[in-house]
């Protein structure tokens, strides 16, 4: 049954490599989700206090970030706009596709911290003479900020698994540029075996610092 | 961008029911490992529930793993994986077990939520009254815990269906690799994409708003 | 003073404050009682521009409180509020939810606001738990809470709306202790309670609200011994 030689060691050399992409991974993952944060919030903002246009824009884009696969999504960025003349390279490609799809879900999760916080609390601060905006900033974000937290440390590990699509459209993230090894020393197993193990140690990594970030965030 | 956007040029009825076919593909491969997936899952929920400390030290990080590392990955790793240990598989069969485990790492967090949500007191008043342990747990805990979880598990369900585009990445043709095909065939991106598209947000936005739905009524 | 002007407050169709008339002097502690959606809650936030209203005015020192050019923010500094639901920043420890207005609203240096609060929490027997979250705080102690934090802006007015009502009994009475401990020191009160012990001990006058209307306004010894009101004497009767 095991009449199959492993063969680790093109994979070792290969190992640097491996590990730039992953820091490539990281960084898209990033990106995508700072700027998925930024525009989530803005998108949540606008669901929960606009009508008309702008509301029924921002609703488009959460649902169809949430009802459509990434893949989809990466597609569209991909080959979609390409029928408008538009072509982007491969890393724009995937931080479009990222970041779409994190706003889309972050928002969801901003408008569930925004309903949690009671509206006592405004209430409360306005009482004491801050400004509207000072209640918001002060007394609403905080708390909101606490409670996605969580949500927004699963989007980050989402965000990472996610990049991976990145070798369907020619991005040499990790899965990429393990695909493009994989396919000249036709050591497909062992070098997507290696690529899987330092995925599982980004993810546990990205945990731990989360768990450890919280532990000093939040006292209360 | 000349007259790539005037409809149908490329695009003739035959693509179409191409199109149509891969659909139903992504929909039976999805149904069975979505099925299979959801019974293994609850069973590794019950037993990572009861199991307590070995479950939580061999169960539960097998299943982190798939948890772990994008799908992708672990559908390559596996297609190549197969003919060592001698298996033969087909794409099919490779995503279809993939997707099938993967279903079940999901599942099996949602399943034990649903057990710890029932809570002792109402399983010691089920017992009290002289129900066996199996009885409690299908006439209390499935059907009390199975209604608590329920939306989280359309979630888990409605995100293996959009995962499955994944599948093509072992050459399987279900809708998104078909559309693929078609864009490279027709030169139409916008209209195939969109048509695809279109499949996924028709299935799964309904059924997100059903369970959205019933979530909030149960909350009542 | 607080000068209440022929008051009309709506939500909608409802019709909750039907044109009330009422001084509040400097000094002076005022209990409001009544039952539950006699519109007396209303009142307080109306009082602090919390709730716009329809008809009429509120006059606090001489500034017109829904008047289009009022500095909301400013005139809200001399009127505090006690909630019925404590409301503490969960957020914050004790001591930074009491310092907090005074830093950013009154432009305190860090230093003088904790400085200030540490006072406010001890004068309200929280010195101790400067540093707590509220979540580490018994309800009574919450309410304490946020009594210092009011306090803290050194307000010419206090409003407590029910500030005992969500507290469990055993809490009720070391916030009423604290309310009874205001008084005596002169800081003019604004009380919408339901414990008359507290309204006939230590208020100089009693409201009775009923269906947005004010029925009746006296000494406690008129009220509680001799209501001109048949709606008073009814409330009274199945209170005590």
């Amino acid at each position: 049954m095991f009449d199959y030689n492993f063969h680790w060691r093109p994979v070792m050399k290969s190992l640097p490599d491996l590990i730039d992409a992953a820091f490539l991974t990281l960084q898209v993952a990033v990106l995508a989700m700072i700027l998925g944060i930024v525009i989530g919030l803005g998108l949540a903002l606008v669901r929960m206090h606009l009508r008309g246009l702008p509301r029924w824009l921002a609703s488009s884009w959460v649902e169809l970030a949430r009802n459509t696969p990434a893949l989809f999504q990466l597609f569209f960025f991909g080959f979609g706009l390409g029928a408008f003349g538009l072509h982007l390279s491969p890393y724009i490609i995937v931080l479009a596709g990222l970041t779409f799809n994190c706003a889309g879900y972050l928002a969801e999760n901003f408008r569930g911290g925004f309903q949690a916080v009671p509206d006592t609390q405004i209430r409360a601060a306005r009482s004491l003479g801050m400004t509207a905006w000072q209640a918001y900033s002060r007394i609403v974000i905080p708390q909101v900020f606490r409670i996605v937290y969580h949500p927004i440390t699963n989007q980050m590990v989402w965000a990472v698994l996610m990049s991976s699509l990145g070798m369907l459209v020619g991005f040499r993230e990790l899965s990429g540029e393990t695909q493009f090894f994989a396919s000249r020393t036709f050591r497909i197993f062992e070098y997507f075996a290696v690529t899987a193990v330092i995925y599982y140690v980004i993810v546990k990594l990205i945990l731990l610092g989360s768990r450890l970030l919280a532990a000093r965030l939040f006292r209360y | 961008m000349q007259p790539s956007l005037s409809f149908f040029s490329g695009f003739t009825p035959n693509d179409l029911w191409f199109l149509a076919e891969a659909a139903l593909r992504t929909l039976w491969i999805s149904a069975l490992s979505i099925s299979i997936g959801t019974v293994l899952g609850a069973i590794f929920g019950w037993i990572l529930y009861e199991g307590k400390l070995t479950a939580t030290l061999t169960l539960a990080p097998v299943l982190d793993v798939f948890r772990s590392v994008p799908l992708i990955i672990q559908l390559v790793l596996f297609y190549n994986f197969a003919p060592i240990v001698g298996l033969d598989l087909d794409p099919f069969a490779s995503g279809v077990v993939i997707l099938t485990i993967y279903t079940a790492a999901l599942v099996a967090n949602v399943a034990r939520g649903g057990i710890e949500a029932v809570g002792l007191p109402m399983r010691r008043a089920a017992r009290s009254l002289g129900m066996t342990y199996w009885q409690d747990l299908r006439h209390v805990v499935l059907p009390i815990g199975g209604r608590a979880v329920f939306p989280a598990w359309v979630g888990v369900a409605l995100g293996v269906m959009k995962d499955s585009a994944l599948v093509s990445v072992l050459g399987y043709v279900e809708l998104l690799k078909a559309s693929q095909i078609l864009i490279t065939r027709t030169q139409e991106p916008f209209l195939i994409l969109t048509l695809a598209g279109a499949f996924y947000f028709a299935l799964s936005y309904p059924v997100s708003r059903f369970a959205a739905s019933l979530e909030r009524k149960w909350a009542q | 003073m607080i000068e209440i002007r022929d008051l009309h407050k709506y939500f909608g169709a409802l019709h909750v404050l039907k044109g009330i008339n009422l001084n509040v002097q400097k000094g002076e502690v005022l209990s409001v009682i009544g039952a539950s959606g006699s519109g007396k809650s209303t009142l307080l936030y109306c009082i602090n521009g919390l709730e716009p209203v329809q008809q009429g005015r509120v006059v606090v020192d001489g500034i017109d409180v829904h008047a289009k050019g009022t500095d909301i923010n400013r005139l809200r500094q001399r009127l505090g509020m006690v909630f019925q639901q404590w409301n503490s920043f969960p957020h914050l420890t004790a001591l930074e939810n009491v310092a907090l207005a005074p830093r950013i609203v009154k432009g305190k240096t860090r230093a003088e606001a904790r400085e200030i609060a540490r006072r406010q929490l001890e004068h309200v027997g929280l010195g101790e738990k400067l540093d707590a979250y509220p979540s580490a705080l018994s309800g009574g102690q919450q309410q304490r809470l946020a009594i210092a934090r009011a306090l803290a802006m050194e307000p010419e007015y206090m409003l407590f709306d029910e500030a005992t009502s969500a507290l469990d009994p055993e809490l009720v009475g070391e916030v009423l202790e604290t309310m009874r401990m205001l008084a005596e020191e002169g800081m003019t009160m604004i009380c919408v309670t339901h414990e008359m012990g507290f309204a006939r001990d230590v208020s100089d006058r009693v409201a009775f609200f009923h269906q947005g209307v004010m029925e009746e306004i006296g000494p406690p010894e008129q009220i509680f011994t001799a209501p001109q009101s048949e709606h008073t004497r009814k409330f009274l009767a199945n209170v005590r």
